[in-house]
């Protein structure tokens, strides 16, 4: 009876061995794999961010390609058999002018079958702008057809294509965005409180008369008044300079905060009586005991920007077409009437959804496991 | 207490100057001014104006002038309570907002309120069936609630209602009521319409107060004067709302002060897309066309209600919570 005692008595060593010795960040994975939706967001984020690499791949054509005898196509469904058979299809569709309204109504043509394929060639693109390629994920083996896997636009677009580019341009813009938050954040953050005195002062007034700004109207007068002329990069740019300009002050304050506290501790004393520069103290020796926390912190607030850039382009005031975001697709939603016609429209919207949800269960997940020590 | 009051007081004439100056320098930052975008219009229309009939105008507005002046000249007029005239519509900014700023507060105060009364509860009620399935539904539904972007959620209603029932929802009145004198029955028609887009601009704002009120509740509720009044046998509901609710209301009391300035704020979006008399859609407008005093009025009013917001944060919290009154 004592074999299998002593065999239970070991196993459960070897795994607190495993945890004594496992690293802070091993840690912190361990406990965030426990979460399983957070991990399930996690995969999202990734799927979106492979789409902001090379959106071309994805998309079925030329986001800018327009043709007007094609506006507001609905929805094509795809079909995968063909007579029991694996042959990817999706139906024609047949376009009528309604004699009262003057309007064209498709309907589906279930007789006329567009063949689609994985991977075959389509409009030659570059990736990442300079390797070229044609190569499509999804698109009609008869490269004369266009197929609109979620509808078109009052031009005749493609929305799935859009949809593709969009996300590339939204979800780069959140990111970039915070991540000058947290430069901005962590320097100013941790000046003021490792410096102390009327350095700290200043740079807690700055914070405070931010924190006080109105937010969206300010934002709105500041992308107002970029010049017409600008380039899609520059507006985008600055777009992103303008989010991240108020976005910083709460990480300043937590950051502040942690210095204060860090700077009594022994191991600060150490490295300073060693010789050590501030700047090697503070970035060697004081941020990597609270960056899995700025971690968390700031994948909290990249869903913040992605709304907030949606929102002032939505608004016509953030990026421009023909630069194409999340935000400039909704504005096709804006005019009901067009909505009622074309409900799928609306869909860029759910995107949003979907990826501020992703963001705020993994920030959720990661904030619990940045303290891996915590119960 | 009056002392705390008193130097948050004295505070904001202070902050008033920051932002002012602020507020100046970004509407006057963009080139050119309200005439090129006016001359940009009439040609555009096919007339023009002639040279002299600019510089006329430009020195009639005191365009002309340097950017110093301007802005003595604007802050003069604001302190005697004059907010200047509107380039674009020719008639004193004052009027211009006058009405539509009475709206916006209704509107914000209207969503804060909607946003406590369904919070709350679900809040308590979240902590205390904790795990069940109602508050795992809440739970779900405060998650997409912080993911809809507000303009989004006033799309989808707006389209389902026009779409599937045949009415449009935007406005704050009926066409009847629309340029009427207020009225007891206006006011009756405001308040049948104002509930909808308040629920729309509180959304996130009370997802997110739901889960505060049930994170502090929670905290609470594993107390050990929970359990010694469980043991005197007061009722489970008694219980629970005469003394840990009361303990967990405080850092709710807290976010009061980002609360209401940014419902003030977030009702730009909202009165944009449902086409609400709001200051909102007017400063776009303002903006876009560059009709600085305007904007800049607009712009400084949001800011004196986001200070206002903070302030009456301040005092209730100090007035709940006497350990914050000593620290002041």
């Amino acid at each position: 009876m004592a074999a299998p005692i002593d065999a239970a008595a070991s196993a459960t060593s070897a795994a607190e061995d495993r945890i004594s010795v496992a690293s802070n960040w091993t840690l912190v994975w361990w406990r965030f794999r426990k979460h399983k939706l957070a991990l399930l967001s996690a995969g999202i984020l990734a799927l979106l961010y492979l789409v902001v690499l090379c959106p071309d791949f994805f998309s079925t054509q030329d986001p800018e390609r327009t043709d007007a005898r094609q506006a507001f196509i609905p929805i094509q469904s795809v079909h995968f058999f063909d007579e029991g058979r694996w042959s990817p299809w999706v139906p024609g569709v047949v376009g009528k002018r309604n004699p009262v309204t003057l309007r064209m109504e498709w309907g589906a043509d279930p007789s006329r079958k567009v063949r689609i394929g994985f991977f075959v060639d389509g409009p030659a693109y570059k990736v990442l702008g300079v390797i070229p390629a044609k190569v499509r994920l999804i698109g009609p083996l008869d490269p004369s057809q266009r197929i609109f896997l979620l509808g078109s636009d009052r031009l005749g677009r493609d929305q799935w294509s859009r949809i593709m580019h969009g996300t590339q341009t939204s979800m780069t813009i959140g990111l970039v965005a915070v991540t000058l938050s947290v430069v901005l954040g962590i320097v100013l953050g941790g000046i003021s409180g490792y410096f102390g005195g009327w350095i700290d002062q200043v740079i807690q007034r700055l914070i405070e008369i931010l924190q006080s700004v109105p937010t969206i109207p300010i934002w709105l007068a500041l992308s107002a008044a970029l010049p017409r002329d600008w380039t899609p990069t520059q507006v985008f740019f600055a777009i992103t300079v303008i989010l991240s300009l108020i976005g910083w002050t709460t990480l300043g304050r937590e950051v502040r905060g942690r210095f204060l506290a860090l700077r009594e501790e022994d191991f600060v004393l150490a490295a300073e009586l060693a010789g050590c520069s501030r700047a090697r103290i503070i970035l060697r020796h004081m941020v990597p005991t609270f960056l899995s926390h700025i971690i968390a912190t700031s994948s909290l607030a990249i869903p913040v920007m992605i709304i907030n850039e949606t929102s002032l382009s939505f608004l016509g005031l953030g990026i421009r077409p023909p630069a194409i975001s999340w935000g400039v697709l909704l504005q096709e939603a804006q005019n009901i009437q067009t909505l009622a016609l074309a409900p799928w429209l609306l869909l860029p919207g759910l995107l949003v959804i979907v990826a501020v949800l992703a963001f705020n269960l993994v920030g959720d997940g990661l904030r619990d496991a940045s303290d891996p020590y915590s119960k | 207490m009056a002392r705390f009051i008193l130097q948050r007081l004295l505070l904001l004439p202070l902050l008033m100057v920051i932002f002012s100056i602020m507020v100046f320098v970004i509407v006057e930052a963009p080139p050119g001014d309200f005439l090129t975008s006016y001359i940009a219009t009439l040609s555009s229309s096919g007339s023009s104006i002639g040279a002299e009939q600019v510089e006329a105008l430009r020195a009639q507005y005191g365009l002309d002038q340097p950017l110093y002046v301007q802005y003595v000249k604007w802050m003069g007029n604001l302190l005697q309570g004059d907010l200047g005239l509107s380039l674009e519509y020719q008639r004193p900014n004052s009027e211009l907002i006058g009405e539509q700023l009475v709206l916006t507060i209704v509107l914000a105060l209207f969503s804060f309120v909607l946003t406590w009364i369904i919070a709350v509860p679900a809040g308590i009620y979240s902590a205390i069936r904790q795990r069940s399935v109602i508050d795992y539904v809440l739970t779900i539904i405060n998650y997409i609630g912080v993911a809809t972007p507000n303009f989004m959620l006033a799309l989808v209603l707006m389209w389902g209602a026009f779409a599937y029932f045949g009415i449009g929802i935007t406005g704050l009145f009926s066409p009847d009521y629309q340029g009427a004198p207020w009225s007891w029955d206006k006011f009756v028609d405001l308040m049948a319409h104002v509930w909808l887009p308040s629920l729309v601009l509180g959304v996130a704002g009370t997802a997110r107060l739901t889960r505060v009120m049930r994170a502090n509740l929670l905290d609470e509720l594993n107390k050990p004067y929970v359990v010694t009044a469980r043991a005197k046998g007061l009722s489970e509901w008694t219980l629970v709302l005469r003394y840990p609710v009361r303990l967990a209301f405080n850092p709710l009391i807290s976010t009061i002060g980002w609360y209401l300035p940014q419902l003030f704020s977030g009702s730009l979006i909202v009165a944009t897309v449902m086409n609400l008399p709001n200051i909102g859609p007017l400063l776009l407008r303002a903006l876009v066309n560059q009709d600085m005093y305007l904007a800049g009025s607009i712009l400084l009013i949001y800011c004196m209600l986001t200070i206002v917001g903070t302030l009456l944060s301040d005092i209730l919290l100090a007035w709940i919570d006497p350990r914050i009154r000593m620290d002041g």
